[in-house]
C-alpha cells in the first residue's frame, strides 16, 4: 500500500506574526512541519510499524524552502518525498487538484492531510482531495486502526465524538490525540538526507487559483482592562457583577 | 439566487442558519435568499426558516437522518446546480467545512472558508477571515458563476424572524451510498447550551485546581448565567474535562458576548480560540498573566475566593 501524507511548512506557534507590504513576512523566523502534518507522518508509520507493509510518501507543494519540511519528514520515517515547487500561492480548490493528481500517478490508497493548517487556517484540502478522487472521507481523526483493509477509527463531529469504519481507499484528516509524533534521532537525519525527493513543477498539473488574496492586517481589539483588586472578595465580586451589568449590558 | 443550507439540531434552527440569512441579504442579489434544509422529520425546522428567508426547499429523508459529507454535498451541488445559485453559503461549523470544499469541486467552484465579512463588489465576492491562528485578517476575493462560502459562527447578526412565511418546497435528491460508516457516538449530554452557540461562556484552566474544582467553580458559575462550559488544554489534557469542552488552536472556535477565564494563563493557542469575544472577562490570582492583555473585566485574586463571591452576587 501506498500511503500519501500531505505536508505544509508554517509558521512556528512561538514565533511572532509580522505584516509586511500587504503580506505576513515569513523571511528570518521560524518555519517548521505544522503540527498537524507531524500526526499525519507519525499515524502512517504506526500503521507501518503494526504490521501493514507500506510505502510512505511525503508530499509538499510550496516554494524551494518547503523541502525543510519534507526532510522532516524523512527523518521522521517517510521513504520519500515528492515537491512541487512553486512560488504560486494556490487556493485549497486548486491545490488540491495537484494533489489527487500525485495520487492517481503514485496509486495511493491512503492520504493522511492535517486538520486545520496553521498558517491559512484552512480545513478543507483533505475533503477536496477526497471529492476529486471519489474517496470517502474522515475528518478530524483521533484514533486510528487498519484492519485489512477497513480503517476503523473515532473522530470529532460537530458535538462529540464518533466512532467509524471505511474501506480504502480513503482521506484522513489529523487532529490532536491521535499520537505524539516522534522526534527524528540523529541516524535517522543522516539516513534521511539520502532519500529521494521528486521535483515538479506546477505546469504539468493544469491549475490555476480561484481565490486572490487582496491583503493582510493585523488586528487588536481594543480592550477596556478594567482589573480590580481581589483582596476583599465580596466587594471586588459585588463591583465585577455591577459593571457586567450595567456597563457591558452582558448579563441580565 | 443565494442558496443557504440550514443546520439545525434537535428539532430547532441553529443560531448559525439566522446567521447566514443576515449574510446572503448583505449580499444584495436579485432572486433573494433561498434556504435548503437537509433531514429527516424536519417539517417544523423548515417552518422556521421559512420566517425568515424567501423560499424553502425541503429535503425530508430517512436517509438524510444522519449527516454525511459525501451525501449532504451531493445535495447541496445538485440543487445549486438546479437552481442557477450563484452563491452557495454554509455554516462554518465542523460538518460544515469539511463537506463545503466538495461542493465547490463539483461545482468547479471557488471556495472561501469561514468568514467573517462578505460583499459583492460588481459580481465579484470580498471576504475577510482569519489566518495563523487567528492572529491575521486576510481580505480575498472570488469570482465566477457560482461561489460557495463557509461562514464563521457569530460573525454576522442573526436575521430576525418578521415576514410573511416563505413558500416550501419539497426536493427530490439522488443520494449516494454513505461509506463511512458510523458505528456509536459520544455526545455531550451535558444539558447546557452548545458551546459555541452560547451568548457566555464560562471557561476553566489549571488554576481552578482540580476536577473538583472545576465543577464547583465553573459550572456553579455556568449554571445563574446559563452559559456554556469551556476549558484550556491542559485541563483536558489532566482529564478533568472531556475535549468538547476544549477551546484554542486544536478546540472551539468561540465568539460570545461574554467570555469568563477562570484560572486560564491566556497562551497564544487558547486565545486564538476566544480573542474575538465582544466581552472578555478573567479571575487569575497572577496580575501579569498574559490573559489580562486582553481583558476588558478582571480580578487578580485567588478564584476559590473571587469566584464563591460572584456566584454569591449573582443570586442577590
Ligand atoms: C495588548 C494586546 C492586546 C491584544 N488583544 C487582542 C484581541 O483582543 N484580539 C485579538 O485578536 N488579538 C489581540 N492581540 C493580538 C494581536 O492582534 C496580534 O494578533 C498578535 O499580537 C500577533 O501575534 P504575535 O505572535 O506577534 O504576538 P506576541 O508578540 O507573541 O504576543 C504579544 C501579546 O499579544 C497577545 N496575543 C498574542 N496572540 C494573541 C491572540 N491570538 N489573541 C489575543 N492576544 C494575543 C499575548 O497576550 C501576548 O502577550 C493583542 C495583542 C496585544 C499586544
Ligand atoms: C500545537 C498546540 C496546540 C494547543 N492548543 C490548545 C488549545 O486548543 N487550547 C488551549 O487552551 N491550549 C492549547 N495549547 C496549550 C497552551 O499552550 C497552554 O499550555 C494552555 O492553554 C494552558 O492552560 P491553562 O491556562 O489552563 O494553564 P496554565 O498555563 O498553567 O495557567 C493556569 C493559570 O491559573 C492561574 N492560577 C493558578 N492558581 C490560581 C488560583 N488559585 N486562583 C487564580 N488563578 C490561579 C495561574 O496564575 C495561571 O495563570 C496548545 C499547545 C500546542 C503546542
Amino acid at each position: 500500500m501506498r500511503i500519501l501524507t500531505l505536508i505544509r511548512q508554517v509558521l512556528d506557534a512561538e514565533e511572532s506574526v509580522r505584516v509586511r507590504n500587504g503580506a505576513v513576512e515569513l523571511e528570518g523566523s521560524k518555519l517548521v512541519m505544522d503540527t498537524m502534518d507531524e500526526y499525519g507522518v507519525e499515524e502512517a508509520l504506526r500503521l507501518r510499524e503494526r504490521g501493514s507493509e507500506a510505502e510512505i510518501i511525503a508530499v509538499a507543494v510550496g516554494p524551494t524552502r518547503a523541502e525543510e519540511a519534507l526532510r522532516t519528514a524523512l527523518a521522521m520515517g517517510a521513504d520519500r518525498g515528492i515537491h512541487v515547487v512553486t512560488e504560486v500561492v494556490l487556493d485549497v480548490i486548486a491545490l488540491s487538484a495537484v494533489v489527487a493528481q500525485i495520487a492517481k500517478t503514485e496509486q495511493a490508497e491512503l492520504i493522511f492531510c492535517g486538520g486545520q493548517q496553521a498558517d491559512w487556517d484552512s480545513q478543507a484540502l483533505g475533503a477536496a482531495t477526497a471529492e476529486r478522487l471519489q474517496w470517502p472521507q474522515a475528518t478530524w481523526t483521533n484514533a486510528l486502526e487498519l484492519k485489512g483493509t477497513m480503517l476503523v477509527g473515532r473522530h470529532e463531529a460537530d458535538e462529540g465524538s464518533e466512532s467509524f469504519e471505511v474501506a480504502l481507499p480513503v482521506v484522513v484528516t489529523t487532529q490532536q490525540g491521535l499520537n505524539e509524533p516522534r522526534y527524528p534521532t540523529l541516524p535517522n537525519i543522516m539516513k534521511s538526507k539520502k532519500k529521494e525527493i521528486r521535483k515538479e513543477t506546477l505546469d504539468g498539473f493544469g491549475v490555476a487559483p480561484k481565490v486572490k488574496v487582496s491583503g493582510v492586517e493585523i488586528q487588536v481589539k481594543e480592550r477596556l482592562k478594567k482589573i480590580l483588586d481581589g483582596k476583599d472578595a465580596a466587594a471586588a465580586a459585588a463591583q465585577l457583577v455591577k459593571m457586567l451589568r450595567e456597563e457591558a449590558g452582558v448579563i441580565g | 439566487m443565494i442558496l443557504i443550507i440550514a443546520e439545525h439540531a434537535n428539532g430547532a434552527l441553529n443560531k448559525s442558519a439566522y446567521e447566514l440569512v443576515t449574510a446572503a441579504r448583505g449580499l444584495n442579489r436579485e432572486g433573494g435568499v433561498t434556504a435548503l434544509v437537509l433531514g429527516s422529520g424536519v417539517a417544523p425546522v423548515a417552518a422556521a426558516a421559512a420566517l425568515v428567508v424567501d423560499q424553502v426547499l425541503v429535503a425530508d429523508a430517512p436517509e438524510l437522518a444522519q449527516y454525511d459529507a459525501e451525501i449532504w454535498s451531493a445535495a447541496v451541488a445538485q440543487i445549486a446546480t438546479e437552481g442557477e445559485a450563484e452563491v452557495v453559503m454554509i455554516a462554518g461549523s465542523r460538518s460544515g467545512r469539511e463537506y463545503s470544499p466538495r461542493v465547490a469541486v463539483k461545482l468547479d467552484a471557488p471556495l472561501l472558508e469561514d468568514v467573517i465579512s462578505l460583499k459583492d463588489e460588481g459580481g465579484v465576492l470580498h471576504a475577510e477571515h482569519y489566518t495563523y491562528l487567528t492572529r491575521v485578517t486576510e481580505r480575498v476575493e472570488a469570482q465566477g458563476a457560482v461561489i460557495v462560502a463557509t461562514v464563521k459562527p457569530g460573525a454576522f447578526a442573526a436575521a430576525v424572524a418578521g415576514r410573511a412565511a416563505a413558500e416550501q418546497f419539497d426536493v427530490d435528491l439522488e443520494l449516494p451510498q454513505r461509506r463511512l460508516v458510523i458505528t456509536g457516538s459520544t455526545k455531550e449530554k451535558t444539558g447546557r447550551i452548545a458551546l459555541t452557540e452560547a451568548d457566555i461562556v464560562v471557561a476553566g484552566g489549571r488554576g481552578v485546581g482540580s476536577a473538583e474544582g472545576f465543577t464547583q467553580l465553573v459550572e456553579g458559575l455556568a449554571d445563574p448565567l446559563g452559559a456554556a462550559i469551556g476549558a484550556t488544554r491542559a485541563v483536558v489534557d489532566a482529564g478533568w474535562r472531556p475535549y468538547a469542552e476544549q477551546v484554542g488552536q486544536t478546540g472551539k472556535t468561540v465568539q460570545p458576548k461574554a467570555y469568563i477565564a477562570v484560572g486560564i494563563s491566556g497562551a497564544v493557542q487558547h486565545l486564538s480560540g476566544m480573542n474575538k469575544s465582544k466581552c472578555v472577562v478573567a479571575i487569575n490570582k497572577d496580575a501579569d498573566a498574559p490573559i489580562f492583555k486582553i481583558v476588558d473585566y478582571g480580578i487578580v485574586g485567588d478564584v476559590k475566593e473571587i469566584v464563591p463571591a460572584v456566584i454569591q452576587e449573582l443570586h442577590k
